[in-house]
């Protein structure tokens, strides 16, 4: 299809490659498990299936949710887990979630020091940078530096609030509303809701209202 | 909806809990983290023990000390994790940003110590 002159090497075939150790390690205890009847090997599938529906998406719909439903809010925020059970998500880890609010006075990022915590139930997969260390690093280090380099300037009397996501809780930022949306429907507003947003690394923001502003 | 009903339930006086159902700490209390370094695979990144620190909330429910579940030990004991608050500023010396600027992380209880 293209007519330039560069050669281009085939994309390695991943099948051929040696397994690592982590890899060997994996497929041992995965196949000494379903050996021993205590998974079956469709029940691994069939996870795989429901982390695959597990998207930001989701996640956007239970903000847009929030902005315009004051009520669902404030139980979302008391009892994060429990509210989103009743919405007819289910947790497949034993873990608690909780909302963090972003208000004018306090700006929440979220990260996990020790390895990729992330509420999976309501996100999916986290993004490869959550994983590495240079963010997982900086964020408790010098989280203004890391929100700069997302294009995020937080002013000076806006606290930021950390949180690391270590053991029990998942954590989910609740952006604030961009401005201009008044009039916007639930579906309109999701739209505007990132995953980025809701790890705490941008703003949810107004396209439209950023173009008129230029 | 059950938990509702459960709200409106007078508790009992005087009944003898067991070990680790109620939380050592509440909210508002000043702590340390341990500094201890034992085998195994902590929970407590490295970069917050010693460190002084306040509880902002008890997390319900208790839970088993997953750290010693891993070995086979503490079977079905619970305890309770602590979400604390500790400035950015008492982590890292001369931290550059806003006095303001904390960390929220949960701790498990046997982490921590009262200051």
């Amino acid at each position: 299809m293209s007519s330039h002159a560069h050669a281009h090497t085939p994309a390695p075939d991943t099948g051929d490659a040696v397994p690592g150790y982590y890899q060997v390690m994996e497929t041992a205890v995965r196949e000494r498990l379903v050996e021993k009847k205590v998974i079956g090997a469709g029940e691994i599938r069939q996870m795989l299936e429901v982390m695959d529906t597990r998207t930001p998406a989701l996640g956007s719909k239970i903000v847009a949710r929030a902005w315009v439903d004051p009520e669902f809010r404030a139980r979302l925020l008391a009892n994060g887990r429990a509210t989103l059970e009743e919405l007819g998500i289910d947790f497949f880890e034993d873990t608690q979630l909780m909302v963090l609010e972003n208000t004018d006075s306090v700006h929440n990022l979220v990260v996990c020091t020790l390895c990729s915590c992330y509420p999976r139930e309501i996100l999916g997969l986290p993004p490869d940078w959550y994983k590495m260390k240079p963010y997982r690093a900086r964020a408790v280090k010098e989280p203004r530096a890391v929100l700069a380099e997302f294009g995020t300037v937080i002013p000076d009397d806006v606290e930021i609030r950390v949180s690391d996501s270590t053991s029990m809780i998942r954590f989910l930022v609740l952006p604030q509303r961009p401005k201009g949306t008044e009039g916007f429907t639930e579906e309109q507003l999701a739209a505007l809701v990132t995953r980025d947003a809701m790890i705490g690394v941008v703003r949810a923001s107004n396209p439209e209202k950023k173009e008129k502003s230029r | 909806m059950s938990q509702e009903l459960g709200r409106s339930v007078k508790p009992l006086a005087n009944i003898v809990k067991a070990e680790g159902a109620e939380p050592l700490f509440q909210a508002g209390d000043a702590v340390k983290i341990s500094v201890r370094f034992p085998v195994g695979h902590y929970r407590v990144p490295t970069y917050i023990r010693g460190k002084r620190a306040r509880v902002e909330a008890v997390v319900e429910p208790a839970a088993i000390n997953n750290e010693d579940e891993g070995f086979g030990r503490n079977v079905g004991v619970k305890r309770h994790y602590y979400r604390i608050a500790i400035p950015l500023s008492e982590l890292w010396k001369g931290y550059a940003g806003s006095k303001n600027d904390g960390l929220r992380i949960e701790v498990f209880e046997t982490w921590l110590e009262r200051s």
